[in-house]
């Protein structure tokens, strides 16, 4: 079984849409949408949810008001401000430490599980989908992204699917940790301005860390041509091969309009050329780093 | 006064929106809450006015000769912290929250504090734009949470004097409201897309839980099916509409290049004007 994360080290660059176009090509896949805090692919493939799952992440005080004495211990141990006197002032601070329960003179507060969110999985045109919610202002963001990720195996494990395309989160934090570890290979979308240039370099730094194979699309790649020269000449000299180019076009915001992937809408010939392309670079990719595997076994 | 430019997702042009903002006002701090990927600096090229300076958190340090392994810091510690095995604890220092609850649970006064580096905060002047102040946050890469640093940088807001622009973390999760928490206002920047109106709603949400007055900028408008989904949305929920940003690729095209364009300097000026016209309300 192999996993492509699809990541980005920043949200808008066309994670999602690429995700989903290379969903439509690909036959035999799972999906999974590591996005957790802003979840999308749901919306353009047509999702019918089939399953829905409690997650529970984390400590929540509950405070026995007729035990508390309102003597102020509480208040003065909490280092998030988030009580006082036994009442919780400003739940968004509570970062759930128990500090406020364990040291209560009273023993009027428990610590209790938290509702963190939900996870899904539907049945959508591109093959099955595990996405989920997360709780608002809610920690364990990567907890969740695991989740996802651990029942996607599950189910292509048991379906005997070898692929799983992963739309990874923005962002360099915890749950673009969370969707990298472990995966087979990352594809970084980027776009050819300088803002770009800078969030590859610093998901570079990180994908080093996890030893994790690192390929780049450039998408928008007329945007800017000066900066896609630099990107493709800054991607040789550290190494990265570059899988794909996708050209600017409107089709990608008319897709996301219409529901559909950018595979699906006429008239898409600049785009879904190069998409294939892309597809059998990492096709290939996958089946080298298999092939590697083997021979370090 | 204290403006947040979010979002609920990344790409839609917060920071876009946030310098147009900026380069509108005649003094004004940028503040880069987007610690993850910070951004702001790339098109303002400030003068710093200071070496960067190295922003901390405190973890726990365990005085292995007075440890003797009873496991009491482990458990308290609902982060998992801290494992004990054989007769000493170890810590396991990127899940620690920095709460303390261990250094109250130690009996034999073991655990003492350290800081721990996460991050880096920049203060300059803009040598591009004179008028705009920046404050620039960078989360070291390997932290995990970036609340820590927004939070430390908000400390040291405090300080300045004269309005503030947030430019937000994307999301709805805990490093987004860190950055919002406190705002005399916050701008949502949405696109006429199936995908901004959902992520719209869930930051939304988050706007109308922290009690903030929040407006919304459709920006890439292209008059079609999606504006008037998220008028039509807007008008529901009673959130004004401030303005909105056509789509353009001359825009975007400037904004690849690093430069914040004057194209629609005009609409800046009218969001600003709505949003002090309601801070006197």
């Amino acid at each position: 079984m192999k996993e492509l994360v699809i990541v980005s080290g920043k949200g808008g660059t066309g994670k999602t849409s690429i995700s989903a176009a290379l969903a439509f090509i690909a036959l035999h896949k799972i999906l999974v949408d590591c996005d957790v805090d802003a979840a999308n692919l749901h919306l353009i493939s047509g999702a019918v949810l089939n399953e829905s799952h409690e997650f529970t992440a984390g400590f929540e005080p509950h405070i026995d008001k007729s035990r508390c004495t309102a003597c102020g211990k509480c208040t003065d141990l909490c280092r998030f401000g988030a009580i006082t006197n036994g009442v919780l002032t400003s739940p968004f601070n509570c970062e759930g430490c128990g500090v406020c329960s364990f040291n209560c003179p009273a023993q009027a507060i428990q610590m209790q599980n938290k509702k963190a969110g939900q996870w899904f999985i539907s049945d959508t045109r591109l093959g099955r989908l595990v996405h989920a919610e997360l709780g608002l202002s809610v920690e364990n963001s990567g907890k969740l992204v695991n989740k996802v990720r651990q029942e996607a195996k599950k189910i292509a494990a048991a379906e005997q699917i070898s692929l799983i395309i992963t739309d990874g989160p923005p962002g360099i934090g915890c749950p673009a940790i969370a969707a990298l570890s472990g995966a087979d290979l990352a594809l970084a979308v980027v776009e050819p301005s300088i803002t770009g240039i800078h969030d590859l370099t610093r998901l570079v730094d990180l994908v080093s860390h996890f030893n994790l194979p690192l390929t780049v699309c450039i998408n928008k790649s007329n945007l800017h041509p000066e900066n896609t020269r630099n990107l493709i000449a800054w991607c040789q000299q550290n190494a990265i091969a570059v899988a794909g180019q996708l050209p600017y076009s409107d089709i990608f915001r008319h897709a996301v309009q219409d529901g559909k992937t950018v595979m699906e809408m006429p008239s898409n010939e600049d785009v879904k050329q190069p998409l294939i392309e892309l597809w059998i670079n990492l096709l290939n990719r996958l089946a080298i780093i298999d092939q590697s595997k083997k021979e370090t076994k | 006064m204290q403006i947040s430019i979010a979002s609920g997702k990344g790409g839609t042009g917060k920071t876009t929106l946030a310098l147009l903002l900026a380069a509108a006002h005649s003094n004004i701090t940028v503040v880069d809450c987007d610690v993850e990927e910070p951004n702001c600096h790339l098109f303002l090229q400030p003068e710093y006015d200071e070496p960067e300076q190295e922003i901390s958190t405190t973890i726990p340090h365990i005085n292995l000769s007075l440890c003797n392994g009873c496991g009491d810091c482990s458990a308290v510690c609902l982060f998992n912290a801290i494992a004990v095995g054989g007769k000493t604890a170890l810590l396991f220092d990127e899940l620690c929250h920095s709460c303390g609850g261990c250094l109250l649970a130690c009996k034999q006064q073991a655990i003492s504090e350290q800081k721990k580096a996460i991050g880096t905060l920049s203060i300059g002047k803009s040598a591009r734009h004179p008028g705009i102040r920046l404050v620039s946050g960078k989360l070291k890469i390997g932290t995990p949470s970036a609340v820590p640093l927004i939070k430390k940088m908000k400390q040291e807001l405090a300080k300045h004097t004269g309005d503030l622009l947030l430019d937000c973390p994307p999301g709805t999760s805990c490093s987004m409201v860190a950055a919002v928490k406190g705002s005399d206002y916050c701008v949502l920047v949405t696109e006429p897309t199936p995908f901004g109106r959902h992520d719209l709603e869930l930051a939304m949400n988050i706007t109308r839980l922290l009690q903030i007055p929040t407006g919304v900028v459709i920006n890439k408008s292209d008059g079609g099916e999606g504006d008037k989904n998220i008028e039509a949305f807007c008008r529901n929920r009673q959130i004004p509409l401030l303005a909105k940003i056509p789509h353009s690729l001359s825009f975007a095209k400037q904004y690849a290049a690093g430069i914040i364009s004057d194209k629609f300097k005009e609409t800046a000026h009218m969001i600003l004007q709505k949003i002090k016209a309601k801070e006197r309300h």
